[in-house]
C-alpha cells in the first residue's frame, strides 16, 4: 500500500461497489479528458526506512558552525528542554486554527497566554495571536496606520533589509509612499525626519536596536511623528525588551518584533513568529488571529477566537488583513519559552547577551584594523571594521568552525548571545589573530 | 484550568542559564527598562503538568476523526517530524556561506522540482509562510505582469462567490479590486455571467478547482479560456488540491500561477493555525516576477538567484524552510503512485461518506463530489429547530470535530465535510452513525442538541459578549 493510505484494496473495492463504481478513475468522470494526467514523472514511493537515510543523506551536505557570532535577523539562542517537548505534544501539532472553543480550549488558553506576555513584555495594550514573521509583522502594521489623508510612510534606514524589502513590497501593493529617513554614525537622524515629517505622513517604523546593533533614540522620534499626528511602529528584538524601555515606555503605537529569539530554532530562516501588540486604539486595525476571554453558558471562564468581524471569512474584500493560518506553535513555543526562563532568566539572556558582546568588541578593538564605526550604545550586535577583505576573514573562519558575523560592505556585524562564553569568544580572537 | 499567572510564585525558577563570565556591563540608564516585568514564575514541573493538561483539552489529527472541510486534516507522518528535526537542518543560520547549506539548498530544489510537476507549473519560490500569504504573493506576480506591459488599466480580480474568503481579502491588499461572479445551479462558475464580467479591466481570475462545493467545474478549460482571451491570467487557489495531485494539473486546465497550502495537501501539521507552507509556482512566462531568492543550479552546485523583475519579498529569507523538509519527505513517500492513491481515496472517501448521509441529511449538490461535500441542514433546521451550528457541537460529544460549519456562504446551514484519505471505511462508518443518530435526535429531543456539547470542558461560550468587551490579556492583580 503506497503512503498513507489506510483502506485495503478490498475496502477500496467494496466501497466502490456501493456507489456503483468500478475503478477510482470512475470518480473523475466529470474531468474534461483532455486535461486528464496520465502519469506524473517523479519517481516512485519509498520505505520509510529509504527515505530516512535520502534525507539523513541531503541533511548531511550542510554544515552546522560550533561557534556562532551572527545574527542579523536570525539569532542563536539556548533552547530549553521543556519548550521542545511541550511543543511536539502531538494535541498541540495536529490540530487545526481553534474554530471549536468547546474541544480547543487547551490551544486557546495557550494563545491567551501568549498575547498576555507579548502585552507585558512590549508594554503595550493588545497582542494577535500572531503574524508569519518579524518582516511581515511590520509589513501588517503599516497598513494598520494607513489613514485617508496620509498617503506616505517614513522607515528609518538602519532598519534590518529583509524587513525594509517586505514593507516596500506591501507599500507597492497598496501604493503606500514610502520615504526613508536617513541615517547619521549609524543610528536616526533627527534632523531629516524632522524635515519630512508634515501631515501626510501616517506613520514612522524604526527599528531599535537597530539592524547594527545600535540603541536608537526612539523617544525623540516618537515625540516628533506624534506632534505631526503620525503614528509609531517600533520594530524590536523581544529578548531586550528584558532589559530595556518597552515601547510603551518609547511611546510607541505599535510594536512588532522578529519571535525567533523566543525559543525557535534558526532553522534556515523559518518557521519563525511575527509578534505584534498596538495600543488599545488600534484593537480592531489589528491583523489575524485574536483570542479573548469569555464565559460559557454555565458562567464559567472560557476563551475563543474574538473580534472576526475584521477578518477575511467574514469581511471578505473588506478584511484588515487577509491572514488566516498565522504561526500558532511558534506562538506558543515563544510563550513556553518566556514561562520557563521567567522574568529574572530572560533579563539574564538579555543581560549575558549584551555583556558577552561588549567583552568581545573590547578584544576586537585590540587588533588592529578592527574598529567601532560608531561609538553609540550597542545592544548584542555591533558593527566593526575589518584590516582585510570581509568576506576573506569570513571563510578563513568558516573553516575552523566559526560562523563570523554579517558581512555589510567592508565591515563586519558582529553579534553575541548567551551561547558564547569568555573561552568562545577568546577562541574567536585568538583565530582571527592567527589567520590575518 | 489555571493560567500560567496563576499558577506563578515569586522567586520560583529553573536553572537554565550559566552566570556571565565576563565582566557585566551597565548600559545607560537613560535605555533601561523601568517597567516591571510580569512574567510567570514556575518550575519546570509547574510547565509540564500546565502544558500536559491544555494538550488535554485540544483536538489534533492524532485524538479522532477531523473532518473540516477545506482544510484537508489528514494524518501527519512521524517520520516527516524526526527529518525535520535533524540538528543540520534545525542549526543553519540564513546567511550561512552558500557552500555550508548544499544540502538546505537540495531541499528547496528538489522540493520546487517535484511540485512543479505536480501541478504543471514551471517555477515556484517557497517564501510565503501560509496560503493567504501565497495567495498575495500570486497576486503580485499578475501584477507585476500587467504593469511590465504597461498594461495598467487591468485591475479587476474577479472571484466566483463560493471562494474562500482569503481570495477577496488577497486581492484588495495587492491592490485590486475584486468583482464577484455568481455560481450556476450545478454549483459551478456561470459561465454566462462571468462573459458579462470579464474585459480590458480584467487582471485575472481566482479559482479553486474542486470548488469549495467539493465539486470540480467542468467547464473549467472554458473558464480559464475566456479570461485569457479577455487578456487576464488564471490564479489557481491549491487549497483543495488534495482532490486532484497526480490526476489533473491546474497548469493542464489553464491556469498561470498557484499557491499550495503544503500543510493540507501535503500533510504537514497545522499546529493550531501555523506554521504552514503557501508556495507560489508559475508558468515559465511569469517566472522574472518571482519573489526573491529562488533557488538555482548548476556545475557548482545549488546558489539562490534574484529573478529579474522580482515582485521582490514578502516576508524575510526563505519561507517556512524547516516545513517544506517534511513535504518533501511526504512526496519521497508517496512517489508518484502514491500521489494518485491519496488522491483517489480521499475522494472516494468524500462520496462513500456522502452517500452513506444523504438518506438522512440534503446534499447541497447531488452529484459526485471530489475531496469534500457540503450538506444543507436548511430542512431540518425548518422542521426541528436544529441547525448546522447544534449538529456541529452535538458532534463533539463523540469526540468527532465538527465540520466546517455555514461555509460556503451560498449555501444555507451548511456543513462542510472533508474525511481525507487517512481514515478508514470504519472510521467512517462509525461518523456516519453518529450523524445518522444526531439526525434522529433532532427530531426526538432537540433541546439536547441545543445545549450540546454536554461532555466538554466548557459549555458554549458566549461569543457576542467576547467581542463586546473584549478581554484580550490577563490583568494582573499588582498593575
Amino acid at each position: 500500500m503506497a503512503g498513507y493510505v489506510v483502506n485495503t484494496k478490498a475496502e477500496q473495492k467494496e466501497m466502490l461497489e456501493s456507489l456503483g463504481l468500478n475503478s477510482l478513475e470512475d470518480l473523475y468522470g466529470v474531468v474534461p479528458s483532455k486535461a486528464l494526467l496520465e502519469e506524473l514523472n517523479i519517481p516512485e514511493g519509498k520505505s520509510e526506512l529509504e527515505v530516512a537515510q535520502e534525507m539523513k543523506k541531503i541533511a548531511e551536505k550542510n554544515v552546522v558552525f560550533k561557534h556562532i557570532f551572527r545574527g542579523a535577523g536570525s539569532y542563536n539562542h539556548y533552547i530549553p528542554s521543556i519548550v521542545k517537548s511541550v511543543t511536539s505534544k502531538e494535541e498541540f501539532l495536529t490540530s487545526y486554527t481553534p474554530y471549536q472553543a468547546e474541544i480547543s480550549q487547551g490551544i486557546l488558553q495557550s494563545i491567551f497566554e501568549y498575547q498576555t506576555q507579548m502585552c507585558e513584555l512590549t508594554g503595550l495594550d493588545v497582542s494577535n495571536a500572531s503574524i508569519y514573521d518579524g518582516a511581515s509583522a511590520t509589513a501588517e502594521a503599516v497598513f494598520m496606520v494607513q489613514e485617508r489623508k496620509r498617503s506616505d510612510m517614513l522607515v528609518v534606514d538602519t532598519i534590518n533589509p529583509q524587513v525594509l524589502e517586505t514593507v516596500k513590497t506591501y507599500c507597492e501593493s497598496r501604493n503606500v509612499n514610502l520615504v526613508m529617513v536617513k541615517s547619521k554614525d549609524l543610528s536616526v537622524d533627527v534632523d531629516d525626519l524632522k524635515e519630512k515629517l508634515n501631515d501626510t505622513v501616517a506613520g514612522v517604523v524604526i527599528q531599535s536596536p537597530n539592524y547594527y546593533g545600535v540603541i536608537e533614540d526612539v523617544e525623540a522620534v516618537s515625540c516628533l511623528a506624534h506632534e505631526q499626528g503620525a503614528k509609531v511602529i517600533l520594530n524590536t528584538n523581544p529578548i531586550s525588551l528584558a532589559l530595556l524601555k518597552n515601547a510603551k515606555e518609547l511611546a510607541c503605537d505599535i510594536c512588532v518584533a522578529e519571535g525567533q529569539p523566543l525559543g525557535l530554532p534558526m532553522s534556515f530562516g523559518g518557521p519563525y513568529l511575527g509578534i505584534m501588540t498596538a495600543t488599545q486604539e488600534l484593537m480592531r486595525k489589528l491583523p489575524g488571529r485574536i483570542v479573548g476571554q469569555t464565559v460559557d453558558a454555565n458562567g464559567d471562564r472560557a476563551f475563543v477566537l474574538t473580534l472576526q468581524a475584521r477578518e477575511q471569512h467574514i469581511r471578505r474584500e473588506k478584511a484588515s488583513s487577509n491572514v488566516c493560518s498565522n504561526e500558532a506553535l511558534c506562538a506558543m513555543t515563544a510563550s513556553v519559552y518566556c514561562a520557563a526562563l521567567g522574568p529574572d532568566g530572560l533579563k539574564q539572556v538579555a543581560s549575558n547577551c549584551t555583556s558577552n558582546a561588549h567583552y568581545l568588541a573590547k578584544e576586537l578593538s585590540k587588533i588592529d584594523g578592527f574598529k567601532l564605526i560608531s561609538d553609540k550604545e550597542f545592544f548584542h550586535e555591533f558593527l566593526m571594521s575589518c584590516p582585510i577583505k570581509a568576506e576573506q576573514l569570513v571563510s578563513k573562519l568558516a573553516e575552523k568552525g566559526i560562523l563570523a558575523g554579517e558581512v555589510i560592505g567592508e565591515d563586519i556585524l558582529w553579534c553575541c548571545t548567551e551561547m558564547n562564553n569568555k573561552a568562545e569568544m577568546d577562541y574567536l580572537v585568538e583565530t582571527i589573530k592567527e589567520v590575518l | 484550568m489555571k493560567l500560567l499567572f496563576e499558577l506563578s510564585k515569586d522567586n520560583r525558577r529553573l536553572n537554565l542559564i550559566p552566570p556571565c563570565d565576563v565582566e557585566q556591563v551597565q548600559l545607560d540608564e537613560r535605555h533601561l527598562r523601568k517597567e516591571k516585568l510580569n512574567l510567570p514564575q514556575l518550575s519546570e514541573v509547574d510547565l509540564s503538568r500546565h502544558y500536559t493538561e491544555l494538550a488535554k483539552q485540544a483536538h489534533g489529527v492524532n485524538d479522532g476523526f477531523y473532518p473540516l472541510g477545506s482544510c484537508t486534516m489528514k494524518y501527519n507522518p512521524r517520520i516527516d517530524e524526526e527529518v525535520a528535526a535533524h540538528p543540520n537542518f534545525l542549526g543553519l543560520h540564513p546567511t550561512q556561506p552558500i557552500e555550508t547549506v548544499q544540502g538546505a539548498l537540495e531541499v528547496l530544489y528538489q522540493s520546487k522540482q517535484l511540485l512543479c510537476e505536480i501541478t504543471g507549473m514551471d517555477d515556484m519560490s517557497f517564501q510565503p509562510a501560509a496560503g493567504a500569504h501565497g495567495e498575495y504573493a500570486g497576486l503580485l506576480l499578475i501584477r507585476k505582469y500587467h504593469q511590465a506591459r504597461n498594461d495598467e488599466e487591468r485591475v479587476n480580480i474577479i472571484v466566483p462567490d463560493s471562494a474562500h474568503g482569503t481570495n477577496p481579502a488577497s486581492a484588495t491588499m495587492a491592490g485590486f479590486k475584486v468583482i464577484n461572479v455568481p455560481s450556476n445551479s450545478e454549483g459551478g462558475v456561470d459561465i454566462e455571467e462571468l462573459k458579462k464580467v470579464v474585459g480590458k479591466d480584467t487582471a485575472g481570475l481566482m479559482l479553486t478547482n474542486p470548488n469549495t462545493l467539493g465539486l470540480f467545474d467542468p467547464n473549467i478549460l472554458e473558464i480559464t479560456e475566456i479570461i485569457h482571451e479577455a487578456g487576464g491570467l488564471c490564479y489557481y487557489d491549491g487549497a483543495n488540491m488534495n482532490a486532484i495531485m497526480g490526476r489533473v494539473r491546474p497548469g493542464d486546465m489553464g491556469f498561470d500561477c498557484i499557491h499550495l497550502n503544503l500543510h493540507k495537501t501535503f500533510a504537514t501539521p497545522h499546529g493550531g493555525g501555523g506554521p504552514g507552507s503557501g508556495p507560489v509556482g508559475c508558468k515559465d512566462f511569469l517566472k522574472d516576477f518571482l519573489p526573491k531568492p529562488t533557488v538555482e543550479k548548476d556545475s557548482n552546485g545549488y546558489h539562490f538567484e534574484t529573478p529579474k523583475d522580482s515582485m521582490g519579498q514578502v516576508r524575510s529569507y526563505y519561507g517556512n524552510f524547516d516545513v517544506v523538509v517534511k513535504a518533501l519527505t511526504y512526496i519521497k513517500s508517496l512517489g508518484k503512485e502514491g500521489i494518485k492513491e491519496a488522491s483517489g481515496n480521499a475522494v472516494l472517501n468524500a462520496n462513500y461518506m456522502m452517500n452513506k448521509l444523504k438518506k438522512y441529511y440534503d446534499v447541497a449538490y447531488d452529484q459526485i463530489c471530489m475531496h469534500e461535500f457540503v450538506l444543507t441542514l436548511e430542512g431540518l433546521k425548518h422542521e426541528t429547530g436544529v441547525s448546522a451550528m447544534d449538529i456541529a457541537k452535538g458532534l463533539l460529544d463523540y469526540g468527532i470535530h465538527p465540520p466546517t460549519m455555514y461555509f460556503p456562504l451560498i449555501v444555507h446551514e451548511a456543513l462542510m465535510l472533508e474525511p481525507t484519505e487517512t481514515e478508514s471505511k470504519e472510521t467512517l462508518d462509525e461518523a456516519c452513525d453518529v450523524f445518522i443518530e444526531l439526525h434522529k435526535m433532532a427530531h426526538e429531543n432537540p433541546e439536547h442538541l441545543h445545549t450540546a456539547p454536554h461532555k466538554c470542558l466548557i459549555a458554549r461560550p458566549n461569543e457576542v459578549d467576547a467581542a463586546r468587551n473584549p478581554i484580550l490579556r490577563y490583568v494582573f492583580k499588582n498593575d
